[in-house]
């Protein structure tokens, strides 16, 4: 029988990979996601399986690419900085058609900014980041147990699509520590999905790569990319929404919603009518469903760790349906239910 | 009639776009042969570079994988990591390998990867139109350096063979030359045996071939094997700087 075990957020990440048929993993360490890192470093070994500290994030996620342009499962996990130096691989991989899951526990920035729980890296995940016309799936996990059933499914939808897949989590997910369930064990996945690189052994050699030198190629194969993406957005966009009577909607991801979900349940218990929608992807965004919740609303509220980066997203869904309210807290730090309860109430005037 | 030569089987009938002159398909064809002799074709990827290497799934009959600029040997060991039974390679230029890839050549090579790496030396960077490279001669007029390399401000040269040699993970580390008939002779052995060190598992394997570039030399291609020869010999002796598994097989 599966029964629930208590794990650090990070560490319940790393182990729901692992469960996922995980044939390399290649990192570098940063806080506030060491422990992943340390974890893979015991458990992939001891299953026989590929573990590199590599000496940067840029080595570490071309190490991910060359590993998985063989069509096994790898993957890579880092914070802030460390996901900006892997950028131009990732464009790499995405023009390249490669799968694999890239986890991102996010501290304060810009820079160096500080080592607590923000959500400064919207934009950088859901705008692409690296060179180029690409999107990418981008998953915001809230609570632990669900950052473990998306990291094990988020395998199965990159190699569906063949394409890199964002598990965007907070310096607050990976270091918390929750009960979970976790999934069960797969065998490694290895072998020929019918693109990989194995050795042209009775075969065409295959090329991994991104070059489109010809007139009219990369348009093709861009166009390619977004077509792709499109089938993306209908099949695996993700959402909740609490409840369908509201006055205002407040509209959060990760780490916020998750403070937010405090709040609009306290003011319900008091009368207060108020609801969440939390964008479960948020590339791809569900626009659609966000449109239509926000019809229903007197009022809209955004959420997040940072200035007001997926308010542009929210903006664009609900496209002057209700007013749309902003509160940020992008200091490395999380709002409490308080504070956010408190500009429900003041909304509700 | 028998056939005396012929084009290696792990080579493709494509006309190469290289200039008139360029070692860069000699050097292919030496890796063909080795591949061929050792009967890996079949097991092999390859990692193409950055740099006029880059069409390298044009010219190879193997599977390959095109890296970003520099970080073919990160490529190399994410492969050989998670598949050890297939034959990985790199194929780098001087800008690519000791310039924006200096770090992860260095870390690859100190991790003892198994893996084969062929450094192409051409003192300039070919593609975007011959600028210096790590490894310019003193002197040497290149776009960035219109009045010649003056070490004082660009520092000098990196010898990579030295540098690589001298790493205790390192099985083989050797700088041959592809100037002349009897010295490509030479130089295929090297290559030869980077590959068989690997075949073997014995380790991380290098072979720096100093190669021309007449086009941004601005020489004719015999004047540019003889700028090889005569200046760049000269700064980078020929021979082997490591071999930890005994003499030239
Ligand atoms: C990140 C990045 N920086 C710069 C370039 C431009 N670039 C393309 S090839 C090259 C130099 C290649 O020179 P080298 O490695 O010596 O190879 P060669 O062309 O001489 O064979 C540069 C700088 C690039 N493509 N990507
Ligand atoms: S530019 Fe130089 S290195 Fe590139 S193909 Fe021409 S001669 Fe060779």
């Amino acid at each position: 029988m599966n029964k629930k075990v208590l794990m650090k957020g990070n560490e319940a990440i790393a182990e729901a990979s692992v469960r996922a048929g995980l044939a390399g993993y290649f990192g570098y360490p940063i806080t506030p996601q060491n422990e992943f890192t340390a974890y893979m470093s015991y458990h992939m070994p001891a299953k026989g399986r590929a573990f590199v500290q590599a000496e940067s994030e840029v080595a570490a996620i071309n190490m991910v690419y060359g590993a998985a342009a063989t069509g096994c499962r790898v993957m890579t996990s880092s914070s802030s900085p460390g996901i900006a130096l892997m950028q131009e691989a990732i464009s790499y991989m995405c023009g390249a058609e490669v799968p694999a899951v890239i986890v991102n526990i996010m501290r304060g920035g810009p820079g160096l900014g500080n080592i607590g729980p923000s959500q400064g890296d919207y934009n950088q995940a859901t705008r692409g980041g690296g060179n180029g016309d690409y999107k990418m799936i981008v998953y915001a996990p809230s609570t632990v147990q669900e950052a473990v059933d998306l990291t094990y499914n988020a395998f199965d939808v990159a190699d569906k699509y063949k394409i890199p897949v964002f598990i965007l989590g907070d310096g607050a997910l990976g270091q918390m520590a929750e009960p979970v369930l976790l999934p069960e064990e797969k065998p490694v996945m290895k072998g020929d999905q019918g693109w990989g690189l194995s050795g042209a052994k009775g075969r065409e050699p295959r090329a991994v790569m991104s070059l489109r030198l010809a007139e009219g190629e990369l348009r093709k194969h861009n166009w390619n990319l977004a077509a792709k993406f499109e089938r993306i957005a209908e099949a695996e966009t993700k959402y909740e929404l609490t409840d369908t009577d509201y006055d205002v909607l407040v509209t959060a991801f990760g780490t916020a919603a998750r403070v937010a979900k405090t709040a609009v349940r306290q003011l319900r218990e008091q009368g207060i009518k108020a609801a969440l929608f939390r964008p479960v992807t948020i590339c791809p965004f569900p626009y659609a469903a966000l449109a239509d919740a926000a019809k229903q609303a007197k009022k809209v509220l955004v959420a997040e760790m940072n200035t007001g980066q997926m308010l542009f997203d929210v903006k664009v869904a609900v496209e002057g349906a209700a007013p749309v309210e902003f509160m940020g807290c992008p200091g490395g730090e999380s709002f409490s239910p308080e504070e956010i309860a408190a500009k429900i109430k003041e909304m509700q005037g | 009639m028998s056939i005396v030569f012929q084009k290696p089987e792990s080579l493709t009938d494509k006309t190469t776009i290289f200039c008139p002159g360029c070692s860069h398909g000699i050097i292919h064809r030496l890796v063909g042969e080795a591949l061929d002799e050792l009967e890996l074709r079949e097991t092999t990827v390859g990692v193409a570079p950055v740099g006029c290497g880059v069409l390298l799934y044009e010219y190879f009959r193997t599977d390959i994988v095109e890296a970003p600029h520099g970080r073919a040997p990160a490529l190399a060991t994410g492969i050989k990591r998670v598949r050890p039974d297939l034959t990985v390679f790199s194929y780098q230029g001087d800008g690519d390998l000791a310039s924006i890839g200096m770090a992860e050549i260095m870390h690859a090579a100190n991790r003892g990867e198994m893996i084969t790496v062929i450094f192409v030396n051409n003192a300039n960077y070919g593609m975007t139109g011959g600028q210096m490279a790590p490894t310019t001669l003193p002197g040497q007029k290149t776009t960035t350096t219109p009045t010649g390399r003056d070490c004082a401000t660009h520092g000098s040269p990196f010898r990579m063979a030295e540098i690589m040699g001298a790493l205790d993970p390192v099985v083989y580390s050797a700088r041959v030359s592809a100037a002349t008939p009897a010295k490509i002779m030479k130089a295929k052995r090297a290559v030869k045996k980077a590959f068989q060190n690997q075949k073997e598992n014995r380790g991380f394997s290098f072979v720096e071939v100093l190669s021309t570039c007449p086009t941004n030399w601005g020489m004719t291609p015999v004047d540019a094997v003889q700028f090889v020869e005569k200046d760049m010999e000269a700064y980078y002796p020929l021979g082997v700087f490591r071999d930890a598994c005994g003499g030239e097989k």
